[in-house]
C-alpha cells in the first residue's frame, strides 16, 4: 500500500521534532550549568526561561529561579509542556500511532527511555549530578535517531521523519546560540580571562561544535566566530545551512513518490530559509543577531505550516 | 509401571470428560492423534516447559497482547499460549466446516429477511417482538440491498464438544467476531518453536486467512468498481483489540485508518493521505454500529464518519459486517437457529444447539427457577463471559443473586443445560493436566462462504473453569485441522 495516511506522516515528523526538541534542551541545560558554576549564580537561568517564554508560568509554580528549581521544571515537570519528560512522552505517543509502521526496536528504546524519564526525582537533579544527567538525557536521543535511522524504511515516512528533525534542529540551533550570545558579549573585566574562553568552550562544547571548530578556527575565539560557527559553517551538523540542504533534500525525496508527484509544494518559506542560510556572520551581527534569529525561526514556523497544509490536510478538520 | 513413551501423559486422567487427546473416557485413543501423542510422549515434562517459557517470552517481546478491563484499572497482558495443540480429525472437521457455513448462510438470509419482507416473522417461526425489540435492530437498514445479501461477511461461530463427541454451538457471533490473530500467531509461534512437532504431519494452513479475507472484501465492493480500496477501520490504539487490527490490516495488505482519517466528501468516503484524499469502496469495520456516524447513530461518538450511513445507503462504500448484524446473534434468537435453518435451507441443522429455556417464555422461566442448581445462566446482552452463573458450581449466595436477577428481568435471561465441554491436555506447572476448551472457526463469506480451517481453541486455565473467556483469565492452543 503505498499511500500513506496524513495522520501517520504527522505522526512520524513530530517524533522526530519532540525527540530533537528534548535533545537540546538537555544541551540547553548543560551550558547553562557550566556557566552557572562561575561566579554569576542564579541570574543565569532566567534567559533558558525568556527563551520558552515561560517566565509567567514558572514564578508562579516554583517562584525562586534557581538552578534546583528550573532543573526540575525543564527535566521531569510533567505538565510544564516545554520539559523533556513532556516531549519524549509527546514522541512515544506519535510513535504508538504508527507503532505499525516502524520497526519494534524504534518503538521499544523510546518507551524504555520515558520511563526512565518518568522514574527521574529530585534527588537525581542535584547541581553536581546535572551535567551527567544532562547527557544521559541526550545519549537516549541520540540513541533514538541511531535505531530510526538504522531501521526505518525509506518511504514516505522517512521523509517526514527527516522534515522535522532539521525543522526543529534550525530552530534549537539558533536559540542556543541567540540565548547564549548576549549572555557571552564581555564585560569590561572578563574579557581575555580564563572565565571567558571557559564560556566559548562550553558554548561549543553544548553545541557538539567544537572539534569542528578547531578545524577551522585552530587559534582564534571570538563571540563572532563562534557564533558564526554554529549558524552557518555549512560543513556543521547543526547550521543553518546544513538543515536548509537537508530540508531541500527531504522535500525532494518527498515529491518523488508516484503518488506525490502530482502535488506542488514550493513554500515561500523555504525560499527566504536558504536565502538566510547563505549570509556571512558580519552581515549577521550588523543586521543584529537576535533580529537575525527571529527572521529564522519565523520562517520556519511557516514551513511547518506550510507542510502540515499541503500533506497533513489540515484544512480537513475533524467534525 | 509406565511405558516409557508416554512418561509425559502416564498420569493424566481426562476426568470422565471427552479428551481431544485420548478420545472418550471409556475408549481408546484416537488414531488422528497417534503422531503427536507419539511425539509429544518423547519430551520429559520440564523440556516441555523450558520450550514453552520461550514461547510466552516472544510473545511478550512481538507485542502480542491484549488489554483486560475491569472496574479497577485496564493492563495489557500477554494471551497465555499453551503448547500442546488441539488436534481435530479431517472427518470431525467436515461436520464443523458443513455445519458452520450451513449456519452463516442461514443467518444470512435472516437479516435479510428481517430487514426486507420479514416472512420469517409473518409465519410466526421467531417471535417479532425478539427482533425489533433488539437494541441491535436497525430500522434503518429496510430495504437496503447488499451483494448476494451478505450481511456477516465475518462470523465466529463458539462451538463445544459435548460427552458424547459431539461439537454443538454455544453461540454465533455476527457483529465483530476477534481472535482470528491468535489463530495464526499461534501457529507461527509452533512452528517456530516446535518444528520435531509439527512437521510431516499434514495440518491444514491458516496462514491464508488475510488473502481470503480480502478477496471477499473486493467481492462485496459497490458493483462497477474495477479495484476496490479497502480500510480496516479501528477505535484506534487503546482498543483491547487493537494487536488484531494490525495484524488483520497487515495480512490483508490495507490501510488501517481510524474515524477521523476519514471524511465524506462528493457523496463517498475518502480517505486522508499526504497525497490528498482517496475514494475508498470498502470498510472492514471493527466498531460498533452505535458508534459508527454521529449523523446517524450516537451523536457523542468520536470514532465514527460523519455521514458515514448516507453513503452506505446509496450504495457508494460496502461495510463488513453489515450494520444491524446483532439481531442474530442475540443469545435469546440463538434458541430459535434450528428452526431458523429449516425455514430458510429446509435441512435439518448439521451441529445441534445447546438445549436452551428462554426466560422471556413463562415455561422457560419456570423450567429455569426450578433447576437452577443444574443450569447454566446466562444474561442475553453481555459478552465475554460477564454476568454467567454455572449453577453445578455456583455457591448458593450466587444462584440466589442470580435468581433475583433473573425475577427482575426474565427477557435478558437464557439457561442452558451444563455442557461436559472437552478437555485437552495443558502443561500446567510440571504436569500435564486436562483442561476444558471450545472452539471458534471463523467464516468469511463474499460472494460465497469459506470457512479457516482450525479456529481458536480457547481454554480454561483454572483448574476445573468452565470459563474460556479471555478477559476472564483463559488462554490458547493452536489449534490443527489435519490434512
Amino acid at each position: 500500500m503505498s499511500s500513506l495516511l496524513a495522520r501517520f506522516a504527522e505522526n512520524s515528523f513530530w517524533i522526530a521534532r519532540y525527540v530533537e526538541r528534548a535533545e537540546n534542551l538537555a544541551r540547553i541545560i548543560d551550558v547553562t550549568e557550566t556557566f552557572a558554576r562561575d561566579e554569576h549564580g542564579e541570574s543565569d537561568w532566567t534567559p533558558v526561561l525568556r527563551l520558552h517564554h515561560d517566565e509567567e508560568s514558572f514564578t508562579a509554580r516554583y517562584g525562586k529561579v534557581d538552578a534546583a528549581n528550573v532543573a526540575r521544571y525543564y527535566i521531569i515537570d510533567e505538565q510544564n509542556p516545554n520539559s523533556i519528560r513532556y516531549s519524549i512522552r509527546a514522541a512515544r505517543e506519535n510513535a504508538r500511532s504508527i507503532r505499525h509502521l516502524i520497526s519494534l526496536e524504534t518503538w521499544t528504546q523510546l518507551n524504555v527511555f520515558y520511563n526512565w524519564i518518568a522514574g527521574l526525582t529530585r534527588r537525581n537533579l542535584k547541581l553536581g549530578d546535572l551535567s551527567r544527567l544532562c547527557a544521559e538525557i541526550k545519549e537516549g536521543c541520540q540513541l533514538h535517531y541511531g535505531i530510526a535511522a538504522g531501521t526505518l524504511y525509506r518511504d514516505q515516512l522517512w521523509s517526514f521523519y527527516r522534515l522535522g528533525t532539521f525543522i526543529e534542529l534550525c530552530d534549537q540551533t539558533t536559540r542556543l546560540v541567540d540565548i547564549k550570545y548576549h549572555a557571552l558579549l564581555p564585560r569590561a573585566t572578563d574579557v581575555g580571562t580564563a572565565i571567558d574562553v571557559a564560556q566559548w568552550n562550553a558554548l561549543l562544547r553544548s553545541a557538539s561544535a567544537y572539534h569542528g571548530y578547531r578545524r577551522v578556527y585552530p587559534q582564534e575565539m571570538t563571540p563572532a566566530t563562534v557564533a558564526g560557527f554554529i549558524l552557518l559553517d555549512p560543513r556543521f551538523a547543526r547550521s543553518i545551512p546544513h538543515c536548509v540542504r537537508e530540508i531541500r533534500n527531504s522535500v525532494t525525496g518527498l515529491l518523488g513518490n508516484a503518488e506525490l508527484k502530482h502535488l506542488s509544494f514550493a513554500p515561500k518559506a523555504l525560499d527566504e530559509l536558504g536565502e538566510l542560510a547563505g549570509w556571512d556572520v558580519d552581515k549577521v551581527i550588523d543586521y543584529g543577531l537576535h533580529e537575525y534569529v527571529d527572521r529564522v525561526q519565523l520562517r520556519l514556523i511557516e514551513l511547518g505550516e506550510a507542510i502540515a497544509d499541503t500533506f497533513f490536510l489540515a484544512r480537513y478538520s475533524a467534525a | 509401571m509406565v511405558a516409557k513413551n508416554s512418561e509425559l501423559f502416564s498420569d493424566y486422567d481426562s476426568g470422565g470428560y471427552y479428551c481431544e487427546m485420548f478420545g472418550a473416557p471409556a475408549g481408546r485413543p484416537p488414531a488422528h492423534t497417534d503422531k503427536i501423542r507419539k511425539r509429544l510422549g518423547r519430551l520429559k515434562a520440564a523440556t516441555l516447559k523450558r520450550r514453552a517459557s520461550a514461547t510466552d517470552r516472544e510473545l511478550f517481546n512481538l507485542g502480542i497482547t491484549f488489554t483486560v478491563y475491569s472496574e479497577k484499572d485496564a493492563i495489557d497482558r500477554v494471551l497465555p499460549f499453551d503448547v500442546i495443540p488441539r488436534i481435530i480429525s479431517a472427518a470431525d472437521w467436515k461436520i464443523v466446516e458443513s455445519g458452520c457455513i450451513q449456519r452463516v448462510t442461514a443467518i444470512n438470509k435472516f437479516i435479510q429477511d428481517v430487514y426486507h419482507k420479514q416472512k420469517i416473522l409473518k409465519d410466526g417461526i421467531v417471535p417479532t417482538e425478539l427482533v425489533t425489540g433488539n437494541p441491535n435492530y436497525r430500522r434503518e437498514m429496510h430495504g437496503i440491498d447488499l451483494p448476494f445479501g451478505t450481511y456477516v461477511t465475518v462470523a465466529g461461530i463458539d462451538l463445544v464438544r459435548d460427552t458424547d463427541g459431539r461439537f454443538k454451538v454455544l453461540e454465533d457471533n455476527a457483529r465483530t467476531p476477534s481472535g482470528v490473530s491468535y489463530v495464526v500467531e499461534n501457529r507461527h509461534l509452533m512452528q517456530r518453536a516446535f518444528p520435531d512437532l509439527t512437521e510431516k504431519i499434514g495440518i491444514r494452513q491458516v496462514s491464508n486467512y488475510g488473502m481470503k479475507l480480502r478477496e471477499a472484501l473486493a467481492e462485496i465492493a459497490p458493483p462497477g468498481v474495477k479495484k476496490p480500496r479497502i480500510v480496516l477501520l479501528s477505535p484506534g490504539v487503546f482498543n483491547s483489540a487493537y494487536f488484531e487490527h494490525v495484524f488483520l490490516a497487515r495480512e490483508m495488505g490495507v490501510p488501517l485508518v481510524e474515524g477521523r482519517d476519514l471524511i465524506v466528501d462528493g457523496g463517498y468516503v475518502q480517505m486522508k493521505t499526504t497525497g490528498g484524499l482517496l475514494q475508498v469502496d470498502v470498510i472492514y469495520r471493527r466498531i460498533d454500529d452505535k458508534f459508527l456516524d454521529p449523523v446517524q447513530f450516537n451523536p457523542e461518538s468520536m470514532l465514527g464518519v460523519r455521514g458515514l450511513f448516507e453513503v452506505y445507503a446509496t450504495g457508494r462504500v460496502a461495510l463488513a459486517n453489515a450494520i444491524g448484524t446483532g439481531v442474530a446473534d442475540d443469545k435469546a434468537l440463538y434458541a430459535y437457529m434450528p428452526r431458523i435453518i429449516r425455514y430458510y435451507l429446509s435441512e435439518d441443522a448439521i451441529l445441534d444447539n445447546v438445549e436452551t429455556h428462554l426466560c422471556r417464555e413463562p415455561e422457560g422461566l419456570a423450567y429455569t427457577l426450578a433447576n437452577m442448581n443444574e443450569l447454566v445462566v446466562k444474561p442475553v446482552g453481555e459478552s465475554g463471559g460477564y454476568g454467567v452463573v454455572v449453577g453445578p458450581r455456583a455457591t448458593k449466595a450466587e444462584i440466589a443473586e442470580a435468581r433475583a436477577r433473573i425475577e427482575a428481568n426474565p427477557a435478558n435471561y437464557i439457561s442452558q443445560t451444563m455442557v461436559g465441554l472437552s478437555v485437552s491436555p495443558t502443561l500446567v506447572g510440571n504436569r500435564i493436566e486436562p483442561r476444558h476448551v471450545d472452539l471458534r472457526p471463523y467464516i468469511i463469506t463474499g460472494r460465497k462462504s469459506w470457512v479457516l480451517p482450525g479456529g481458536l481453541t480457547r481454554v480454561a486455565l483454572r483448574k476445573g473453569s468452565l470459563v474460556v473467556n479471555s478477559s476472564q483469565g483463559g488462554g490458547t492452543k493452536d489449534t490443527w485441522v489435519l490434512e
